[in-house]
């Protein structure tokens, strides 16, 4: 290690040189490698182990089980489209090979998220000459698992563009930003290529290699598509939606997976308890709504927890509203915030078909609604101090 | 009267070194430094030049916008050093000992039978005056105001913090003089804040004439400002003075033996101390001539505690509100891939991203490293975590970054010191500089509304 050390010491350019851009890579690679030996100087002497990186790259964990299980998804839609193996063989000889081609699909959006926005990244801490933050870690890790398998690569890298430059650096960097970058990403996607967001065609790589046809009858909707169509008969069970071997999203399908990711996120405390309580409180509560109002809506009559595991509700709860920086900071603005977020995820899903999941668009609202929250919140501080003077 | 004030938010980081409670042999210093950076927002105009000779409580230096308020030499000898840095600022006046401990003859008596205004005199002139320090602002206090309450703490809660009880043991006579003569002072309350975590010393239950408040809970529990909050907060346009229970010993030694005695105990404590203990000194005495011996190689030493004292060499002068010598590790490596978690080195958290959170007990060896970069303010929930007041501190601390007076004042600006925040900034994942922030702020406020 120290001889890594001083080869990175040796080659490290000039802040001020000739090309800002190669300092700003350096710095991100040095101190990537190493947490640099910098020691306080005014104030605290000591200060706590944790930085952004470390909170940062705890998230981007808390995605790997939704990330595997993904991969593995995607392959085993494209067999079962295929008509390869039964929809009933999740686990079949078979495994490598789904695994094997869904990293095929699946790690190409990995890599283009992360170097187009990286790049971007680099040439705005070049450019504002600080040093590269770390936000953009976990919305590299988000985009590609809120994003259906077959999106093009191009429709992708120009997103992820769209979304670093106007949905974070034009506000200040990492921390500015009013929305979370990787939902401003699906939703430039959703708005601006909805062929390709939407429909029955996209959730499922069905490019068929020589001598393959998909199976009679194959249809490749997602229960949430087909719920928008009022296709209530093709609704998968609990255990399915649970599991996750359904077409969606590539992260979003399996509850289990990211149960797992909650688990980390809850235990290291990065993410507030407080916003995914009151999230799936908002959710249930509108399900129950619904459920009393149905009538013969199949939709509306579905029961609460099916409800909830369908979709990228769970997604979004656990990784997407806890967002620190778009979300409120309040405490109790949380519950509020969370509330709002499930209400109107539920809300947009089962009562808009132009739209078949509203969590994303329940989010945004969450996020522009934050800080109006939050101002309420102080103000009551703030009212309770003025009143404190008058009355002594 | 009193109350029982109970903090929940908050934590005491426990560092390995806790002075033992044993007195290390007495050393006589070689000369004290008097720092006028120790006191916020102070423009000193010196009374001496180097070469003149000084006794213990002759004035070194005076605050330029109250003349009243003097800076006095704790001890007797000549000037020998004056310190300047950028734009002629002074940061040192100098005094070599000659040994002879001759003393300045201040008015003595019982304070009870003194008029407020002799009182006033008599610590404006002994130099004890600058240990009453006021809120708002957190600055040196002002004889011309009349304070709604002064507040005494009589603990300190702060890492490998001195225990007062230990040090005052004994002098309960002297304390109550002192707070005898503070009484006089306003038309208030005098509070005398004792912990509940412990038994508090006999020499700070048995005060007279003052309203004992137990205070328990975690650090900053021991802060005058976090206790003050809780028992009487201060409003708008209020001022109350705040100071330690030791500084009012001091006190009451100049109304008691009519002489400004500034001997002190303190704690000299810390991973990098050989053997930590307790030491009998003088206010800005050399530290080098107690560490001699018992400091080890690569430290960083800090006259008072790890969360707000200040870095000094080890040759160093004490602090004129420090009570406490601490040397920790100076750190300075950089870490390979330290930011992981759970792995690798073993870095001590709050949070749950180490697995330091298994065993809270152990003391730690914590060094001077910032581990990690300053970053945008992110919030992940420790401020508030770590922040007993009724005040949101991340929104206090931004308009304080975008320098937003109006709102800084609707937030509770004026119930805030820097030392309040000592933890917040410690467990800041942006390592954010707060309490700088904080006392730029607080200077800001004041120059803008005086």
């Amino acid at each position: 290690m120290k001889a890594l050390e001083k080869f990175m010491q040796k080659v490290k350019p000039k802040s001020d040189g000739k090309f800002p851009i190669a300092h700003a890579v350096w710095d991100g690679t040095y101190t990537f490698l190493f947490v640099p030996g910098h020691t306080n100087k005014n104030g605290v002497h000591i200060r706590d182990s944790v930085d952004l990186k470390r909170t940062m790259i705890i998230v981007v964990l808390a995605l790997i089980p939704c990330l595997l299980f993904g991969i593995y998804n995607v392959g085993h839609q494209h067999f079962l489209a295929i008509g390869d193996c039964l929809s009933s063989d999740h686990v079949c000889d078979l495994f490598m090979d789904k695994f094997l081609f869904g990293a095929m699909k699946v790690l190409p959006l990995v890599i283009i998220s992360y170097g187009v926005g990286l790049g971007v990244e680099f040439v705005f801490a070049a450019i504002n000459r600080h040093p590269i933050q770390e936000g953009f870690l976990v919305s590299g890790m988000l985009i590609p698992l809120i994003v259906p398998v077959d999106i093009p690569w191009a429709m992708l890298a120009v997103a992820v563009v769209f979304a670093v430059i106007l949905g974070k650096e034009v506000f200040g960097g990492t921390g500015m930003n009013v929305l979370n970058v990787a939902l401003v990403t699906r939703a430039f996607l959703f708005f601006a290529y909805p062929t390709k967001m939407s429909g029955d065609k996209v959730w499922t790589n069905t490019d068929l290699a020589e001598g393959e046809h998909l199976i009679d009858m194959y249809s490749g909707a997602t229960p949430m598509g087909n719920a928008a169509n009022g296709v209530m008969e093709k609704m998968p069970s609990l255990m399915e939606l649970v599991v996750g071997f359904i077409p969606g999203s590539i992260g979003e399908t399996s509850v289990i997976a990211i149960g797992l990711g909650a688990i980390l996120l809850l235990f290291t405390g990065i993410a507030s308890w407080r916003i995914m309580l009151s999230t799936f409180i908002g959710g249930y509560v509108m399900c129950l709504i619904f459920n009393a109002a149905a009538g013969d809506n199949l939709f509306m009559a579905m029961s609460p927890v099916h409800q909830l595991a369908m979709g990228g509700f769970a997604f979004g709860l656990v990784f997407m509203a806890t967002d620190p920086v778009t979300g409120t900071q309040t405490n109790s603005g949380k519950w509020v915030y969370g509330i709002l977020i499930g209400i109107l995820a539920i809300l947009i899903r089962v009562a808009n078909p132009a739209y078949p999941e509203g969590m994303m668009l329940a989010i945004l609202i969450g996020n522009v609604c934050a800080p109006l929250i939050d101002h309420v919140v102080i103000n009551s501080n703030i009212k309770k101090r003025i009143k404190r003077v008058k009355t002594a | 009267m009193s109350k029982d004030v109970k903090i929940r938010k908050g934590v005491n980081i426990k560092l390995k070194g806790v002075a033992e409670k044993l007195y290390a042999d007495a050393s006589s210093t070689s000369d004290v430094v008097i720092k006028p950076t120790d006191f916020p927002g102070l423009i000193p105009k010196l009374s001496v030049k180097v070469g003149d000779k000084v006794k213990a409580g002759s004035p070194l230096f005076y605050n330029k916008e109250i003349d009243r308020v003097l800076f006095t030499s704790p001890i007797s000898g000549e000037v020998t050093e004056i310190n300047r840095g950028e734009k002629r600022r002074i940061l040192e006046v100098k005094v070599r000992a000659d040994g002879s401990n001759t003393y300045e003859t201040f008015k003595q008596g019982d304070p009870d039978n003194m008029a407020k205004e002799e009182i006033l005199d008599t610590m404006l002139k002994s130099g004890v005056w600058p240990f009453i320090r006021q809120r708002p602002y957190d600055v040196i206090a002002n004889p011309m105001d009349t304070p709604k309450a002064i507040h005494v703490t009589a603990f300190d809660s702060a890492p490998l913090a001195p225990d007062f009880g230990f040090i005052a043991h004994g002098q309960g006579d002297l304390l109550q003089v002192g707070l005898d003569a503070l009484t006089k002072l306003t038309s208030g309350t005098v509070h005398l804040n004792i912990t509940g975590n412990a038994n508090a010393d006999e020499a700070f239950n048995s005060a007279k004439s003052v309203q004992i408040n137990k205070i328990s809970g975690p650090h900053p529990a021991g802060n005058v400002g976090i206790q003050m909050h809780h028992i009487d907060p201060i409003n708008k346009g209020e001022v109350v003075w705040v100071l330690n229970a030791l500084d009012v010993l001091t006190i009451g030694k100049v109304f008691k033996e009519g002489k400004f005695d500034a001997s002190r105990t303190i704690a000299v404590a810390g991973s990098k101390i050989t053997t930590p203990k307790y030491v009998k000194t003088i206010l800005g005495a050399n530290v080098g001539d107690f560490l001699k011996g018992n400091l080890e190689e690569e430290a960083r030493v800090i006259s008072g505690n790890p969360l707000t004292g200040t870095h000094i060499q080890s040759d160093g002068h004490l602090g004129f509100y420090n009570y406490q010598i601490t040397a920790i590790p100076a750190g300075g490596e950089p870490r390979f891939m330290g930011w992981l978690p759970f792995l690798g080195f073993t870095g001590f958290s709050l949070s749950r991203t180490s697995f330091s959170f298994l065993n809270p007990n152990k003391e730690r060896d914590l060094d001077a490293n910032i581990n990690g970069e300053e970053r945008a303010f992110v919030m992940a929930g420790q401020y508030e975590k770590l922040f007993p007041m009724d005040i949101f501190p991340v929104h206090l601390v931004k308009s304080m970054i975008y320098k937003d007076i109006d709102l800084m004042e609707n937030l509770g600006v004026y119930e805030v010191a820097p030392e309040d925040f000592a933890l917040c900034e410690y467990a800041c994942t942006s390592k954010i500089e707060t309490q700088k922030i904080v006392r730029e702020a607080l200077d800001l406020v004041r120059k803008e509304t005086s």
